[in-house]
């Protein structure tokens, strides 16, 4: 487990009251942990604070919406940390 | 300001679209269908309706940094303290900054001043979508203009 998936698993346990230990890399944070829209929010408020970045949760959206991507590449926790990676590592970059 | 019609702002008296802040200012009817029931023989605004006077306060704010090109819906209130009775004929300012610009939401620190001391304050999130339809979005364009927010931008 990366410190990135730690992190976000206890923003995610802290919010939905998900016991941290139910959460693994392959939870799909809607279908298996079933997270609604507004905790989600909450969660990317918690993730963009923690981690001093924006996640661009509208444009996730909008790709998932228009089947530009599968939902997975999104909200199974181990590709979400990844992105939350790359967004951490673009910011240092700038 | 006509509570029964939830028309919490009377004027928009600054808008910082660099800061991204607003300062407004309403004043509490003297009469209003609300005061019959909240409370007889001891009129009261509602709570709720000082956290609606700072979410529509928030709302002019964040449409006046989209351009009135989406609408923002309340879908949170944390750390709402509410720390004084507001009767009818107060003066109230309502004042509101973006603490967090998301993508899609923004949390706001709202609060209400009355004589000078803070009535209430909350962190209010704002979620915002298209507008569902024209009607409102004209609507709300009306309210605005009618709030004196476009006569104060740059």
């Amino acid at each position: 487990m990366t410190q990135t998936f730690e992190t976000i698993a206890e923003i995610i346990a802290d919010i939905s009251e998900i016991p941290v230990d139910e959460i693994d890399e392959k939870s799909h944070a809607i279908n298996d942990l079933s997270i609604d829209s507004l905790d989600f929010l909450d969660i990317v408020f918690a993730i963009d604070k923690t981690f001093g970045i924006k996640v661009p949760l509208e444009t996730w959206t909008k790709e998932i919406n228009e089947n530009q991507a599968p939902s997975e590449d999104y909200f199974v926790m181990g590709n979400l940390c990844a992105r939350i990676e790359e967004l951490v590592a673009a910011k240092a970059a700038a | 300001m006509k509570l029964e019609y939830f028309d919490m702002i009377d004027e928009v008296i600054g808008v910082n679209t660099v800061g991204a802040s607003i300062v407004a200012r309403s004043v509490v009817p003297d009469e209003s269908p609300v005061f019959k029931g909240h409370f007889p023989g001891y009129a009261l605004m509602p709570g709720v309706l000082l956290i609606e006077a700072m979410a529509q306060a928030s709302g002019f704010l964040i449409m006046t940094l989209n351009d009135f090109k989406e609408l923002p819906l309340l879908v949170g209130v944390d750390g709402a303290k509410l720390r004084m009775p507001v009767r009818p004929r107060s003066e109230l300012i309502i004042e509101s900054s973006v603490e967090h610009d998301g993508s899609g939401f923004a949390v706001m620190g709202a609060q209400i001043r009355h004589d000078g001391a803070q009535a209430c304050k909350a962190s209010l999130k704002m979620k915002t979508m298209p507008f569902p339809s024209e009607q409102l979005r004209l609507h709300i364009l009306a309210s605005a203009d009618a709030a004196g927010i476009f006569a104060l931008e740059d």
